[in-house]
């Protein structure tokens, strides 16, 4: 019928007077975009292929490259947009639900841009981290209700397992599979070096990685890959997957052709099958039952190890968190609506679940009036893209961030957003040998140290403005934030006050 | 413009404070003598003083301060306590009108216990009934304000220079065996006299200088259990801690400090006593929320004693000076020479370090 072939959405323009036909861009291009005309002696491009990753872009030694948006597009209608157009096509072909990656891209609010923080001026010294002490490091996990005294009348100083974080930061949960060996392998060297966490993910734990068990949260999802006793005892932290900010309501599904070799091994499922995870744990129907998985996993480890539990932030965020808080866990870790994803349905991806500025200060709010804060632990995620979204997180409320796409991206990924067909041309969320040498361990570990490094600093420094030395100090500390451009309902529920005010 | 509680207003200030360790008591002029020097300290829109000991006939009744905007919320108010309290004694607080001290409030004091079948009734101790009291008094019953509310201790505040204020409420016919004083530099003019300092709740009471920056990190923390913020002010936030940790939780003066003002966590590493060590990790994770930052310099008063406490980075000055069973403690030393001379030792704890005395014999109520 040929109403689904489109002219391409992305164009290559090749400046025909420095490329040298070297070659390059062919080999590094797995989606084939790029083929030399023997004929000719020219390089030549098949766009409706590209998917806008840059790779070839990058590593065109004569900077001969560049994609561009193109701009053959259908008649302008603000209702009916191109993509619009372009998904109705698409499924018209396929009969199918549209796939897509990553978080959501769609112009819908960002609360962490619109809120701005305080510094000081003349009663209050700002402090300078370069010359005086500046704390970053958190402990998550319940504090117990009151101080208890031995018979000699000395403070019994246990506490309950609490995860020790060098800054309040942690690499989201990203599985063994969707994500290369490589990349899994940057994070988890990383997170050591740092001193923090990472995250293994639904996808079990690879046998290469247990070294790091330290700085490792082992994920618990309702397909349960990979889980087993030796699993949960590996970590410092285990993780209850209920659910994903990218796909609320749903479970996650690992194509086939990414099951291959150790993701296989270590997912204890036969290669090339799909691994598709349930929507709801299935002993799992309500609050209760959480809290049978809770202690459940708790008899498991001894009591040794602090239990999270994961949720998407939707409507009734806050009932559920105070739910959770009294099931037996120890840290919620709460997911927005643009948090990442290997792959997502498209339809969920970009309209089920609410922002995470909301969900938090909802959900620390509610905490606080029920009495509960301090028995268990906040951490946040769903897009958390610099060292100010962290610092706003935390004055909200959180006591920790969880970041994922961030760390990706200083992996090398460039967005592309289409994760869910393997075929990741920078090493990163694919199982093909070929690719996943592109992504070397030791730089990514480098990169993914520098980047949290520097975004300590700018903690520091913003903090030290607040004349703020401790990052405990800030949590919660709502007055050093204000809104702009927002409604009073929207700084009734941050719980902030204008600017101006 | 909105007064005080309705916003949160920043202030300077002097602290000064004197104790008796043998349970002397002292007159209330030489507290409100040291603060001449200071002066410059205050901008007259706030000055106090707290004195302890200094009700030894009624020792054993909560002594109620309050100011009322009118003759019929006070009637509203002894309706409220009659309800819960035996009330044996309810009078005007004297004072000396001088033309320093202006538009001064209704301000009278009750000495009250709480009625046993009540006790009984709603399973709490004196203590918290008279917490849940005051709260509720400063909180919902408008025009009325508790400013004081322990047993044998009492605040004296108002708007104006503190010295002032000392002579308007005739300090110079009290004794006690420990004194804390407060001049205020509030940053805008609210004119409200229940935001002057010493804060008090029950017998713990709050002169504090500076502004922390870990404010509402603190206040969302605290109100948790059952305190309500309704001044917005450092040292109301720092009075329900110091209530919360001290009497709540039942922790010592010392191991208070030791949360509020927590070590570093890199002195804390450097702590070679294993026992201490694991203490400060253990109070200080635990009450996480409870640390405060930004400059302060704080004196704690209590039955029995008091601490006198700075921020970890000492961004605050205060010295404290000693001659024999006397301990001084100022903001600048020309207070401390004033209220003793010839002071034996004079120092600056440092960052974070408590001084904490406590009276051995006398009128102490120990704690």
């Amino acid at each position: 019928m040929g109403v689904e072939l489109f002219y391409p959405e992305f164009e290559v323009v090749r400046n025909y007077d420095r490329c040298i036909a070297c070659r390059v861009c062919e080999r590094q291009c797995a989606n084939e975009v790029h083929s030399l005309l023997e004929s000719k002696g020219i390089m030549i491009s098949d766009e409706s292929k590209c998917v806008n990753c840059q790779r070839c872009v990058a590593l065109c030694p004569t900077r001969a490259l560049k994609i561009v948006k193109s701009n053959c597009t259908l008649r302008e209608n603000a209702n009916w947009q191109n993509d619009t157009i372009r998904e109705i096509y698409k499924q018209a072909q396929s009969g199918g639900i549209l796939l897509s990656s990553m978080g959501n891209p769609k112009p819908l609010p960002v609360y962490w841009d619109k809120i701005l923080i305080n510094a000081s001026q003349v009663t209050n010294p700002p402090i300078d981290p370069l010359r005086e002490p500046m704390e970053t490091r958190v402990f998550l996990g319940k504090k117990p209700e009151r101080v208890q005294r031995d018979e000699t009348g000395a403070l019994k100083c246990e506490l309950p397992p609490q995860l020790e974080l060098t800054m309040p930061i942690m690499f989201s949960a990203m599985s063994y599979g969707s994500l290369s060996y490589n990349a899994h392998a940057s994070l988890a060297r990383a997170a050591e070096k740092l001193g923090i966490l990472y995250n293994t993910g639904e996808g079990g734990l690879h046998e290469d990685f247990l070294r790091y068990g330290k700085n490792t949260i082992v994920q618990v999802a309702s397909g349960r890959f990979g889980v087993h006793e030796g699993y949960l005892r590996s970590g410092a932290a285990i993780e209850i997957k209920m659910g994903q900010g990218a796909k609320p309501g749903i479970g996650g599904h690992l194509p086939g052709t990414k099951i291959v070799g150790d993701v296989s091994r270590t997912r204890m499922i036969p290669e090339g099958t799909d691994a598709i995870s349930p929507a709801p744990h299935h002993d799992i129907y309500s609050i209760e039952d959480l809290r049978q998985l809770v202690f459940s996993l708790k008899e498991a480890t001894e009591y040794q190890k602090p239990v999270i539990v994961k949720v998407a932030a939707v409507h009734n965020i806050a009932a559920i968190a105070s739910g959770i808080a009294r099931s037996g866990a120890d840290i919620i870790a709460i997911d927005g609506f643009r948090g990442g994803t290997g792959a997502a349905p498209t339809r969920i991806r970009d309209n089920v679940g609410i922002p995470i500025e909301l969900a938090l200060a909802a959900v620390d709010q509610r905490l606080r009036d029920e009495g509960i804060r301090n028995s268990i632990s906040l951490v946040v995620g769903g897009s958390i893209r610099n060292a100010s979204d962290v610092v706003k997180a935390i004055a909200l409320g959180a006591d920790a961030v969880y970041i994922a796409t961030a760390g990706l991206i200083a992996l090398g990924c460039h967005l592309c957003r289409t994760c869910q067909t393997g075929r990741c041309n920078w090493g990163i969320a694919t199982q093909r040998p070929d690719l996943v040498r592109r992504l070397n361990p030791d730089i990514g570990c480098e990169r993914l140290v520098n980047l949290l490094t520097a975004w300590q600093h700018e903690i520091m420094e913003m903090m030290g403005g607040m004349g703020i030395n401790s990052i405990e100090a800030l949590r919660g500390n709502r007055l050093m934030l204000r809104g702009i451009g927002l409604t009073g309902k929207e700084l009734e529920i941050l719980g902030i006050a204008h600017a101006g005010e | 413009m909105r007064k005080e509680g309705e916003i949160r207003i920043p202030s300077g200030c002097a602290i000064a404070a004197m104790i008796s360790k043998s349970g002397d008591r002292m007159c209330g002029e030489r507290i409100v003598a040291s603060m001449r020097p200071m002066h410059d300290r205050s901008n007259g829109l706030g000055g106090g003083f707290a004195g302890y000991g200094i009700y030894p006939e009624y020792r054993d009744f909560y002594a109620f301060h309050l100011f009322f905007d009118s003759r019929s919320t006070r009637k509203e108010c002894e309706a409220l306590l009659k309800e819960q309290f035996e009330v044996v004694k309810g009078e005007l607080i004297p004072i000396r009108k001088t033309a320093a001290i202006t538009d001064e409030p209704i301000i009278w004091r009750y000495f009250v216990a709480p009625l046993p079948s009540v006790l009984r009734d709603l399973q709490l101790d004196a203590d918290e009934l008279v917490v849940r009291t005051v709260m509720k008094i400063n909180t919902s019953l408008n025009g009325a304000y508790v400013f004081s509310s322990g047993k044998n201790m009492g605040t004296f505040k108002a708007v104006g220079y503190p010295e002032d204020v000392g002579a308007f409420y005739r300090l110079d016919e009290y004794e006690g065996y420990c004194w804390t004083a407060h001049g205020r530099y509030p940053t805008n003019t609210p004119g409200w006299w229940g935001g002057a300092h010493p804060f008090t709740l029950l017998d713990c009471s709050v002169v504090h200088n500076g502004e922390i920056s870990s404010y509402d990190a603190n206040r969302r923390f605290i109100e948790m259990f059952g305190y309500k913020c309704t001044l917005q002010t450092d040292t109301e936030v720092i009075t329900y801690i110091l209530d919360y940790l001290m009497r709540v939780q039942k922790l010592t003066a010392e191991e208070a400090a030791q949360i509020i003002a927590a070590p570093f966590w890199s002195t804390i590493a450097r702590v070679s006593d294993p026992a201490q060590k694991k203490q400060l990790q253990y109070l200080r994770t635990m009450f996480s929320s409870l640390l405060i930052t930004g400059p302060f310099s704080i004196v704690l008063g209590f039955n029995g004693g008091l601490m006198a406490l700075n921020d970890r980075l000492k961004l605050r000055s205060m010295v404290v000076g000693e001659k024999a069973d006397r301990v001084y403690i100022a903001s600048e030393e020309a207070a401390i020479r004033v209220m003793e001379p010839d002071v034996d030792t004079i120092w600056s704890p440092s960052g974070g370090e408590p001084v904490v005395v406590r009276v051995t014999g006398g009128q102490a109520d120990g704690r």
